[in-house]
């Protein structure tokens, strides 16, 4: 049977994808942030997933203001990265895993998640920036990804309640896919950012590193953070971290945290990762 | 498990996301208002259209329908008053991107900062949550 071995919760920021392309990841700018992840490459390296569920939000890039799903997934064979505005990212096209993501997708829609089913989408930074800290420059992706959209710009959002549950539901339809395979989730955004206004810049490390603490607890206390918490500690855009939150459902009541990072700024950005396993 | 306490009234939920001092929250009535502003920038995703909107700005916003005060906004690169009028940053960022600014140096435009002011407040750990978490309690 499919199991969940591990999580990985990690800041998708779009800059770190230009580092990576540009050769800039051991500059005295991208050098602490790179260094933090040199952990978790070599872990996820040795515990080689085949499948990736990947937690991101699309940023303006396959969906426009027309169509605007809460939850989507990926049932589509390959992505290709999405052209933002600068071209495409030359990194390698996503292989998606279609049977996985249709099981996942079945399985959901009974657990009474509505689900938004995509076949063809192009994937922003928030699904390739994180492939990129965990896997640098390969010729092909080591792994098969599912990608999970998540509506996180137009209000309401989901809310942490309702992304551990989803994470939660998931891990019951990994459970119940036959084939024997190894599954990583990975939630992604954040941590505390500001992207508009006057009081863009906003970061807070107290209160990123107390949510990363709440991850690590063996209780779900963290899912009942209300939006405007996140909102007013962490700036507009820190309500990515919700979605960290579908990860954490996922490895279900206690964990055991092999890896943690966190480092300021990166561009606008508090960057911050964790490693989780379920404990046993 | 928690059973999570009762839902929050929606009205209560939507006046609390307007009390964060400089912030616009991409509310419902936001995305609703700036419909038309978000699928123009979204537009400037395809070369063409980059093309079209360079040689006359003009002219390629008169094909949509947004208000005159949206479009001056637009020649203006004023973010502050597009994200009033129901602008979304993800979606203006194809302005930044059409311009050749990097997403940072555009978001300072909305600060009362200089660049180099707002990058250096970013190296020096960014802005403090302090006094900006709500503008009626003041904290
Ligand atoms: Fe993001």
């Amino acid at each position: 049977m499919a199991r969940i071995t591990a999580g990985i919760g990690s800041s998708h920021v779009p800059l770190l994808g230009v580092a990576v392309d540009q050769g800039k990841s051991r500059d005295d700018y991208f050098g602490p942030i790179f260094a933090g992840y040199d952990w978790t490459k070599q872990w996820v390296a040795e515990a080689k997933p085949d499948v990736v569920i990947l937690v991101y939000n699309d940023h303006a890039s396959a969906f426009d203001a027309n169509i605007i799903p809460t939850f989507a997934i990926g049932c589509g064979e390959r992505y290709k990265p999405a052209d933002e505005g600068w071209g495409p990212r030359k990194v390698p096209d996503v292989e998606g895993h279609a049977d996985l993501a249709w099981h996942i997708a079945q399985s959901l829609i009974l657990d009474d998640f509505d689900m938004t089913i995509i076949n063809e989408m192009d994937v922003d930074h928030g699904l390739t920036v994180p492939l990129s800290m965990m896997f640098g420059q390969p010729v092909a992706w080591p792994c098969k990804v599912v990608p999970l959209a998540v509506n996180v710009v137009t209000y309401p959002v989901p809310s942490g309640n309702r992304c551990w549950a989803l994470g939660e539901a998931i891990a019951r339809a990994v459970a119940s896919f036959p084939e024997d395979l190894n599954v990583q989730i990975w939630g992604t955004g954040g941590m505390s950012h500001q992207l508009q206004g006057p009081r863009a810049g906003l970061l807070n490390r107290e209160w990123d590193n107390r949510f990363l603490d709440l991850l690590e607890a063996d209780d779900d206390a963290v899912r009942h953070i209300p939006h405007i918490e996140y909102l007013r500690e962490t700036g507009s855009e820190g309500i990515e971290m919700v979605m960290w939150l579908i990860m954490r459902g996922a490895l279900g009541k206690a964990v055991k945290r092999l890896h943690r990072h966190y480092h300021i700024p990166c561009s606008n950005t508090a960057i911050g990762h964790i490693v989780l396993e379920p404990a046993p | 498990m928690s059973d999570p306490a009762p839902r929050q009234p929606i009205h209560d939920y939507l006046a609390e996301l307007e009390d964060i001092p400089g912030t616009r929250i991409f509310t419902a009535a936001r995305a609703r208002k700036g419909y038309w502003i978000n699928q123009f920038a979204m537009s400037l995703m395809k070369a063409d259209n980059r093309a079209r909107f360079k040689a006359d700005e003009r002219a390629y916003l008169d094909e949509w329908t947004i208000s005159e005060p949206a479009k001056q906004a637009v020649l203006a690169r004023d973010y502050n008053a597009l994200l009033d009028l129901g602008g979304n940053v993800y979606f203006l960022s194809k302005l930044f991107s059409t311009d050749g600014l990097p997403f940072a140096e555009a978001v300072s435009t909305m600060t009362d900062m200089s660049w180099p002011e707002y990058r250096q407040m970013m190296l020096d750990g960014g802005r403090s949550p302090q006094g900006n978490r709500s503008i009626k309690g003041g904290y």
